[in-house]
């Protein structure tokens, strides 16, 4: 079915996209620090790492901006998206879509420094302590995710039968039972996958993080981006092979279940049918 | 009343208001409902018999359905009112009704069991458990799914998730039950079969019904009276065999079954009978009309009231049309002829096939098609 | 919380007066639901651009900014210094940049489509047993960090680095070449970062399509690569839109990527910006930049926002003209 020219266009690309991956996590275990010495095998960059308190504290702040990013941009995320796709007419409904969506096509050095600059003015002008540091990077990701969380939610929300809704509510649900009675379990998978989501662009993100910064709190990414413009550290190469089998087992389980499920429903599915061409028979 | 129904006024049918009490169980007063400019419901008024399933028909946006929102709350009228047992309650929200519907794509929450779908509407209510369990148990039974009850939707067949339907729309024992197109969903052979059992069920609970459907024959096997609808208002309401052999109008006669109509005019015109000239041959009608000479009419015959002949009957003056078979469509238990008429005009008939080797008409041949002077009806509008 | 009937009855709509019972009608939970997101995101969004914007006009004074409003002598003085924006409209490495940037972000859209589309493609001519699998191996790459999968580039491309030392070793060259820190390595980082970005859209797009069109159009006599350029690319233009998107805009203001693996030669709009605020500590010139980046990437999507609009208005009306027949 793919054809030769397709086999070898799809070994082409997936070699292009894991072999600088596998590269990293092979020199991870060289025991020379340079490129062009293979030291032997060794596990000497591990045991720098969890010696080295700097990234242990940077990786440990990351967690817990990502970690509050991601819950409340699940939360923003899905006001807006419920705003969104339920109601259709409101007064200043463009411009809300105009401000959901901006996040996503405005660079972040641009976020970053207006965020920035915004939190000076506000320091200036309340004279306040300084906002800077782990709530302004806070929520500076939040404004991020949102928007992603957002789209994410939003697809699905908009696939749930509306009349499933007004049947909650001809049965005797108040708005606000309708959604979290039913809405809430209908929609509870994109929410997990939104999290994740959200979850990893707060743990990735350089460059509004840079910006919104206080010296003294640093985050693992913006720690790797520091060290690796000075040159090549095979730390470095630890961490993401760390990363890379973290977040590889986390995507295999994720696809894996997702199979399962949907393997799971069609069976129930051609079962019930079954049944009922053979009690239609029958009857 | 019977025989002249040819006078429809526009603002209350006949047999639609009056009465009192069980006879006004529901009453809707000139309801209307606009989206802009358009009305989808048009100034609508109807009352309803306690323990009646009544039928909405009509094809796509005749406005069946907005009405049918209307009632179950989901849609607020634009003016007009809703009358339950005498409260209005066009200002109360869906929730707050004591009316359940039963959806077209049944809407059974996916993510609760069969059980957990019919107690539903039971919890909402703040029933005692052991009540709630007992009537669930009552529901189940009713409709025949007790040994389903710990299954979830998608685990169900068409037939099975609409019996679940209905037995969560009537845990709730509600004043008034409507149905939106509830055999939409399902394939023919089972349609037939769930509508004998879908009827049953109601009149055995004996709650109020209002159903809407684009389907004739299941209004008419279903509903105690229909209501045909088009372009927001009702054009007629009756009985199904009254909207079948009394129809009021040609949109009417058209739109139920087949029909043949010819246009004519008026000439003789008695308390007892009445005769129209046509361009294909003269009617005798049994039934007086209110009208004058030379006035256009249209008279309305069904295919199965006509009897086909190749050979000439007694009397040819009237209620006797000649023409050639041109088409015969063999269904098994019936055939339907056409037969070309002498204005170019085709006459639709349906013959009962009674003998399994009795003669055949064939295509081609020249016949007299007669009927009696009771199965014709005259229209005006 | 459902556009459903709201609790004003059409009798006695509009009669009642008090403001607490015109409070009482107010449909309070439509108006948390959008409010609270609006909200934040006007506050921190929105806002802080506006602050930008006067920035990008003030004239520094000391630490702060002077104010650009004055009221004195009864005189009401209006300052706005515009002297960053001359300098950013006039000056030739400005200009440069801004096309540079603009012109990479496009030949890196362009690159992926290219690859992306066959890649797609083939995902979906594979069976259906195999296709979540190779999903999953696109998306694995897409969940990794991409400052770590860059960082790879970096090892791979360095003149002591790993493809230098298999080609020396490979006696295939004498001396390395030089890869890193030119357009070259930058487009490569580029390429492999936005790569994904464009494969799942189009894959989600191409999967979804009829295979019983492709059927009728061999059954009338056209031939299957015909058939791929007359059917299957126009129907999936969707796809391409989206995924050319998804790659073109974010890639305008690319900071990372050009950093790490870029060179003097390899101008990015983002990069000005942060030297900038980072190296010049200039911020007004800073905050123009920004808003003529935000100018730029606006008037793209404004346009094609209406194509778009356009397209689902011609749609709307053709269908509708359908169901009246």
């Amino acid at each position: 079915m793919i054809g030769r020219v397709g086999k070898v266009w799809l070994w082409a690309g997936y070699a292009f996209l894991y072999i600088p991956i596998l590269t990293l996590v092979v020199y991870s275990f060289n025991d020379s620090n340079l490129l062009s010495v293979w030291g032997g095998v060794s596990l000497r960059w591990y045991y720098a790492l969890v010696a080295d308190e700097q990234i242990q504290s940077a990786v440990w702040t990351s967690l817990k901006i990502a970690f509050f990013s991601a819950s409340t941009a699940i939360i923003l995320g899905t006001l807006a998206a419920f705003a969104i796709s339920r109601y259709k007419r409101f007064a200043g409904r463009t411009t809300f879509l105009a401000h959901i969506n901006a996040p996503l096509v405005v660079p972040e050095v641009i976020t970053g420094l207006s965020l920035l600059l915004f939190f000076v003015a506000c320091e200036n002008f309340f004279g306040g302590a300084s906002l800077r540091g782990m709530l302004a990077i806070w929520i500076g990701h939040t404004s991020i995710c949102t928007a992603y969380a957002t789209v994410v939610i939003q697809a699905r929300l908009s696939e749930v039968d509306r009349s499933v809704e007004e049947a909650a509510m001809d049965l005797g649900c108040r708005p606000f039972q309708v959604f979290y009675l039913i809405i809430l379990p209908s929609i509870v998978q994109s929410l997990a996958s939104a999290w994740l989501l959200t979850f990893t662009i707060s743990l990735d993100d350089v460059v509004s993080t840079q910006f919104l910064m206080m010296p003294g709190t640093t985050t693992l990414p913006v720690l790797i981006f520091a060290r690796a413009r000075l040159g090549l550290d095979p730390m470095i190469n630890a961490v993401a092979t760390i990363t890379v089998i973290l977040v590889g087992t986390g995507v295999a389980i994720a696809s894996l279940l997702l199979v399962r499920q949907e393997r799971l429903r069609a069976e129930a599915q051609a079962a019930a049918y079954r049944e009922g061409v053979l009690a239609a028979q029958a009857g | 009343m019977a025989g002249t129904a040819a006078q429809v006024t526009p603002a209350a049918p006949p047999g639609t208001m009056g009465g009192s009490g069980d006879a006004q169980f529901l009453r809707v007063d000139r309801l209307t409902k606009r989206f802009g400019e358009v009305a989808a419901v048009d100034d609508v008024s109807i009352a309803i018999r306690k323990g009646e399933i009544f039928a909405l028909l009509g094809s796509s946006g005749c406005g069946k359905s907005t009405l049918l929102r209307m009632l179950a709350g989901f849609e607020t009228p634009t003016s007009g009112g809703i009358y339950l047992e005498g409260k209005e309650i066009s200002a109360l929200r869906p929730f707050e009704r004591p009316i359940n519907m039963m959806f077209q794509s049944y809407a059974l929450f996916p993510h609760l069991t069969v059980w957990e779908n019919v107690a539903f509407g039971l919890k909402r209510h703040g029933q005692p458990a052991d009540r709630i369990k007992a009537q669930v148990g009552r529901m189940l039974g009713l409709v025949q799914l007790k040994p389903y009850a710990q299954r979830k939707p998608h685990q169900l067949s068409g037939g099975q998730q609409q019996r679940v339907a209905l037995a969560r729309s009537l845990a709730l024992e509600p004043r008034l039950l409507l149905l939106d197109e509830p055999l939409g969903a399902l394939d023919r052979k089972l349609r037939a079969q769930t509508q004998f059992e879908l009827t049953s069920i109601i009149k055995s609970v004996g709650v109020t019904c209002v159903l809407v459907t684009h389907d004739q024959e299941e209004a008419m096997t279903m509903a105690d009276r229909i209501a045909i609808m088009s372009a927001g208002s009702f054009v007629q309401v009756g009985a199904p065999r009254e909207i079948y052999e009394t129809p009021g109008s040609r949109f009417v006669a058209d739109f139920i079954g087949t029909v043949n109509l010819f246009e004519g005019a008026l000439v003789e015109d008695e308390p007892d009978h009445c005769v129209i000239e046509t361009p294909v041959g003269r009617f005798y009608v049994s039934h007086g009309i209110t009208g004058v000479k030379g006035q256009r009419m249209s008279v309305a015959l069904r295919p199965e009231k006509i009897e086909l002949s190749t050979t000439a009957p007694a009397d040819t003056s009237s209620n006797c049309l000649q023409g050639r078979v041109v088409e015969c469509a063999y269904f098994g238990a019936t055939s339907l002829y056409r037969v070309l008429l002498a204005d170019g005009s085709r006459l639709q008939v349906s013959v009962p096939n009674t003998e399994r080797h009795g003669e055949v008409i064939k295509v081609g041949s020249d016949v007299f098609a007669t009927c009696a002077a009771d199965s014709l009806v005259v229209l005006v509008s | 919380m459902s556009s459903v009937a709201t609790s004003t009855t059409p009798a006695a709509a509009g009669r009642s007066g008090g403001l607490l019972a015109r409070l009482g009608r107010i449909n309070w939970g439509r108006k948390t639901v959008i409010g609270i997101p609006y909200v934040f995101l006007v506050l921190f969004f929105s806002l802080p651009f506006l602050v930008v914007l006067k920035i990008s006009v003030s004239e520094p004074d000391g630490v702060g900014f002077k104010d650009l409003i004055d009221f004195t002598d009864g005189t009401l003085t209006l300052r706005l210094k515009l002297a960053n924006y001359q300098f950013l409209g006039t000056d030739p490495l400005y200009l440069k940049t801004y096309v540079s940037s603009v012109m990479y972000a496009a030949g890196n859209a362009l690159i992926c489509l290219f690859i992306g589309y066959p890649f797609a493609y083939f995902m979906t001519r594979a069976r259906p047993t195999m296709r979540p699998i190779l999903v999953m191996l696109v998306s694995l790459p897409f969940w990794t960090s991409y400052l770590l999968r860059i960082y790879a580039w970096k090892g791979l491309l360095d003149d002591n680095g790993v493809v230098n030392n298999f080609l020396l070793w490979a006696h295939i060259i004498d001396t390395p070449v030089k890869m890193m820190y030119t357009s070259f390595s930058m487009m490569i980082g580029m390429v492999y970062t936005y790569l994904p970005f464009m494969i799942l859209p189009l894959y989600g797009t191409l999967v979804k399509a009829d295979p019983r069109l492709l059927e009728a159009a061999g059954d009338l006599g056209t031939t299957p690569w015909k058939a791929f350029w007359l059917i299957t690319v126009p129907l999936s233009k969707a796809g391409i839109i989206a995924g050319t998107m998804l790659v073109f805009i974010p890639s305008v203001g690319e900071y990372v990527i050009p950093e790490l693996l870029g060179g003097p030669q390899t101008l990015m709009i983002a990069r000005i910006l942060w030297n900038e605020y980072f190296q010049n500590v200039d911020w007004p010139m800073a905050s123009a930049v920004a808003v003529i980046m935000v100018v730029l990437i606006l008037l793209p999507l404004v346009l094609l926002n209406r194509y778009q609009n356009v397209e689902g208005r011609a749609e709307g009306a053709a269908a509708r003209r359908g169901a009246a027949a």
